[in-house]
């Protein structure tokens, strides 16, 4: 194999797998570190440079991160990454904070943008441009900004406070907000004096299931997206007692737990596919039946059935889930049916994008599924100057990938509206590496591995949760719980640097290395290579670090799979070959300017300095 | 400072027959030099015991004084295992092994132990040739006490300070193939490769087995100038016998083959098998072994690998023919028969 270049951004960032798996690339490890040293309201900056809404991801991101966490490979469970983000959050110093937003030009830069839908994707189109001096006019049908985060996530997961801050911090800095307003019309936005339009409407259109008694039944039949806005803006207020949920993503899982806090006594969840073929997040399905709330897999809707004109109960299959040998799923009828009584039923078996306001000929083409086609780079979609982001892009995701794409489509705005090309001239993301020895053996992060498992954030008792549907039931960690999870990060951002020239070959990382990462062997061809290492080499996604020929014709190569990042390798390095090294990489943003917390980290430490020059 | 090692291990980690992964043959952190070739003999006595497949209970580390004699305390921490006098390692060695012949006895000595305040010790150890593998971690220096040159220090070979060593150097090989050892092999501790099917060799031989086993001393002893660093032995290594271990059903395989192989049987099936460099070589001979290792010594070269083998010899257990079962084994009657059976004794001499 060629020596690895470890100069490629990229290559250190896949070693930080967390970060790597997150569609914003927060730079996860770094704020954790900064949790365990109780600097909460920087952890909170660090997040919010690249995230946005640390609070509100704390309770509600999907957590891409936490199943690349490397400590699952090494242990049971991953650090709680999500959590302990909320730990930032809800400890922050808000005038700290408030401080550091960044400041807003009074002199614009005479530009205009449209920002159409107020949910997370267009949000930090705004917080990305406002502070380059843009004008940005923010359009929601709702009479409050947030979007899905604020119809779709129920306030005992989200609060409102929680919510309404990190909005705020956006729409703070200037937007002109254009609320209660539904634009219908694309055209009509287009003929406006706006340099660039940015579409952030998300994946509005709850689909619907078409079984014998759907029309007899339709006033007890809600679509499950339409029903929690419904719930949040206060339009409904309360359901029958029994109800049933179909579906099995999380917003049947929200859908479930929001019925039963507004009158629904026996809540049953129906889903088709078996349990663990879900789409629910695990916890939010840990959560509903903590609830009391029965989830029945393997249940295909068949007919709402109707006594006295109104719905009375609903009828079931009972279906089988088999797979071929490419995980093909096949679901097969047992010949079983199964009667549920019910007042009502809500459907949340998923959602469409719809973008009916958005006429058909005015430059905005159109592919596969209606869906408008849209460049996965620059967000740009046929029309030069319309943008796309969030589920409206390419239908529903998450909220993390809706910042990551309106971070990218503000990248886009920017450099359009300055000339330049959107694609040949996208800046590159910034890094840092720097050695964190301090000492012989000491080095600038906690390096030894704590043994402690995965700890479990805290519930309010179930009644009292259910008692209210604006009661957050999750607690979340105490501060002295969250140091001990923080320490459970293995900082995989430390990196293990080698340096061929000042290797002796004497042995010493190969004999310490708790997870036998290191082996120095005769070159060879990947495949050949990881065959003979002094552990399995099984992971492929992992990449082996290869050092340049060494004196005794051998190479070092190290697989980055399960390396603890414990430091030992340094430690036991008579001649500092081996170094452990801060690696930072930031997604650089619209206007090319490295993150704070980039530039604060590149500048030497002004009393250093001093110290240094007057000793001089 | 690291002061313990993570429990966390490869989770595919490969176990050997007894179903155990290297972890219950590891000890805690080393807190020997970084780098100190040591660590890695340590490294490849836990590869051999663990591939030997022995349960880690059923190892006697013994040791002297030293540098190499504190590294017992960083291998096996589930063996048992005696830090004696300064060199009365063997003497003491001796005693366990008649009283309890059946664990395995591992004795690491450094050439201070060895070839200056153990050498009375050594040599009778040898011409004893008792079951046990003998270690020499060999620096050329007291690491130690800063590392003023050792017995085993080659004349002419440099100190940190500058000092050429005016004295001839004790060829521990030389000597162990004149006293009588029944096994001698000369090894590297940057050759895991060759270092560990030794080990494995030396501990399943059935007599005395000496392995010298040049360990830098990477803090006074590793230097331009020193005969014992890293960069001068990888540069005047020849390997003569390469040995590989071959146990009783399977076999290991080395790298690269060199030449042509003999096999040599040891007592318990197992066999130790050849690749020779040199056609002419048998290191069955003891002449042929002292010549050869006199050629190169000649020439400049560091000769390592196994030079001698005699796996039929009795060792010092069948020429006393002592107790086979272990005393802890034995009845309270068959232990102190009582004054009687001593009467009978003395009754016999006179």
């Amino acid at each position: 194999m060629k020596p690895t270049d470890i100069r490629d951004p990229e290559y250190f960032h896949k070693v930080v797998d967390c970060q790597y798996a997150c569609p914003a690339h927060t730079p996860v490890p770094e704020y954790i570190r900064l949790i365990g040293q109780r600097r909460y309201s920087d952890a909170y900056m660090v997040n919010w440079e690249s995230n946005v809404f640390p609070g509100i991801l704390g309770r509600t991101c999907d957590r891409p991160c936490e199943p690349a966490c490397r400590r699952g490979r090494v242990e049971e469970e991953p650090v709680a990454i999500c959590r302990l983000k909320r730990v930032a959050a809800d400890n922050k110093d808000d005038a700290n904070v408030a401080a550091r937003l960044p400041q807003i030009p009074s002199d614009k830069n005479g530009k205009k943008i449209a920002l159409i839908g107020a949910g997370p994707a267009s949000l930090t189109v705004a917080r990305d441009l406002m502070p380059l001096g843009y004008e940005i006019d923010l359009y929601d049908e709702n009479a409050k900004g947030g979007g899905f985060m604020r119809s779709q996530i129920p306030s005992f997961r989200l609060p409102e406070e929680v919510l309404d801050q990190e909005v705020n911090y956006v729409t703070d800095m200037g937007v002109t907000t254009i609320y209660n307003h539904f634009v219908d019309s694309m055209a009509e936005m287009l003929g406006k004096d706006y340099d660039a339009i940015f579409v952030g409407t998300g994946a509005p259109k709850g689909k619907d299931l078409n079984i014998p008694g759907r029309a007899e039944a339709d006033d007890s039949i809600h679509i499950g997206i339409n029903w929690l806005e419904s719930v949040a803006f206060e339009h409904t207020e309360q359901i029958g007692e029994k109800v049933v949920i179909v579906g099995g993503g999380n917003t049947a899982m929200d859908c479930c737990r929001t019925a039963k806090r507004i009158g629904g006594d026996e809540v049953t969840v129906t889903v088709r596919s078996t349990y663990e073929a879900m789409k629910a997040s695990p916890w939010e399905k840990d959560d509903t039946l903590a609830e009391g709330i029965p989830i029945l897999a393997n249940h295909s809707p068949k007919e709402f059935v109707i006594e006295d004109g109104k719905l009375a109960a609903m009828r079931f299959a009972v279906v089988e889930s088999s797979y071929d040998d490419n995980g093909k799923r096949t679901i097969k009828e047992t010949g079983e049916e199964v009667t549920i009584e019910c007042t009502d039923v809500i459907l949340a078996i998923g959602q469409d994008n719809a973008f009916p306001w958005i006429e058909k000929d005015i430059g905005i083409e159109f592919g596969e599924w209606e869906m408008p086609v849209v460049d996965k780079e620059t967000f740009q979609s046929t029309h030069e100057k319309v943008f796309f982001g969030g589920d409206a892009a390419f239908g529903p995701e998450n909220i993390i990938t809706a910042v990551a794409h309106g971070h990218q489509a503000a990248i886009s705005i920017d450099l359009a509206l300055h000339g330049k090309s959107i694609t040949e001239e996208r800046p590159a993301a910034g890094t840092n590496l720097v050695s964190t020895k301090m000492g012989i053996h000491e080095w600038a992060y906690d390096s030894a591995v704590t043994h402690d498992e995965r700890f479990e954030s805290a519930h309010l008792p179930i009644e009292q949760a259910l008692s209210s549907r604006k009661i957050e039931s999750e607690l979340g960690f105490d501060l002295d719980t969250a140091f001990k999870e923080a320490e459970r990060c293995l900082n995989c951002d430390v990196q293990t640097v080698f340096t061929e020239e000042k290797c002796i070959e004497c042995d010493g990382c190969t004999d310490i290395c708790p997870t036998n990462c290191i082996s120095f062997v005769v070159n060879g061809e990947e495949a050949d290579l990881r065959q003979r290492l002094s552990a399995p080499s099984l992971d492929l996604t992992q990449d082996l670090y290869v050092s340049e020929d060494l004196p005794t014709g051998r190479v070092m190569v190290k697989d980055e799979d399960v390396c603890l990042h414990c430091g030992l390798c340094a430690e036991r390095c008579p001649t500092s070959a081996w170094d452990m090294q801060k690696y930072l990489y930031t997604v650089t943003k619209a206007g090319d300017q490295p993150a704070p917390i980039l530039q604060e980290q590149r500048q030497p430490n002004p009393d250093k300095r001093e110290r240094r020059e007057k000793a001089a | 400072m690291s002061f313990y090692k993570p429990k966390f291990r490869h989770p595919e980690s490969p176990k050997n027959e007894l179903g155990l992964t290297q972890t219950p043959y590891e000890g805690p952190i080393s807190t020997l030099c970084a780098g100190c070739g040591h660590d890695s003999i340590s490294a490849a006595i836990v590869q051999a015991v663990w591939g030997l497949n022995v349960e880690p209970h059923r190892v006697a580390k013994m040791s002297g004084i030293g540098c190499s004699s504190k590294s017992p305390a960083y291998f096996l921490n589930k063996a048992h295992g005696f830090n004696s006098v300064h060199g009365r390692m063997p003497s003491v060695t001796t005693g366990a092994n008649v009283s309890n012949h059946e664990l395995l006895y591992i004795g690491v000595s450094g050439d201070g132990d060895t070839a200056s305040i153990g050498m009375g010790q050594f040599a009778h150890v040898m011409r004893r040739n008792l079951n046990m593998t003998y270690i020499v971690e060999n620096n050329g220096c007291y690491g130690l006490t800063k590392g003023q040159d050792s017995a085993t220090a080659d004349e002419g070979s440099k100190s940190k300070k500058g000092r050429i060593n005016p004295f001839e150097a004790i060829d521990l090989v030389a000597l162990a193939l004149d006293l009588g050892a029944t096994f001698v092999a000369r090894s590297f501790s940057g050759d895991k490769e060759q270092l560990v099917p030794l080990l494995q060799a030396a501990m399943s031989h059935k007599g005395f087995a000496l392995i010298d086993v040049v360990s830098p001393c990477v803090t006074f002893n590793n230097h331009a100038g020193s005969t014992k660093s890293y960069d001068y032995t990888r540069e005047h290594v020849q390997a003569g016998a390469v040995v590989d271990f071959v146990p009783v059903e399977q076999e290991i395989t080395l790298q690269q083959d060199i030449g042509s192989t003999k096999d040599v049987p040891l007592f318990d099936g197992a066999s130790v098998r050849l690749s020779k460099l040199n056609q002419e070589y048998d290191p069955t001979s003891r002449r042929a072994a002292v010549t050869t290792l006199m050629n190169h010594k000649a020439e400049g070269k560091l000769l390592t690998g196994l030079i001698y083998v005699d796996p039929e010899a009795d060792n010092f257990q069948e020429m006393l023919n002592t107790s086979a079962t272990p005393l802890n084994e034995l009845g309270k009657d068959t232990l102190c028969p009582g004054s009687s059976a001593l009467d009978d004794i003395n009754q016999g001499f006179r």
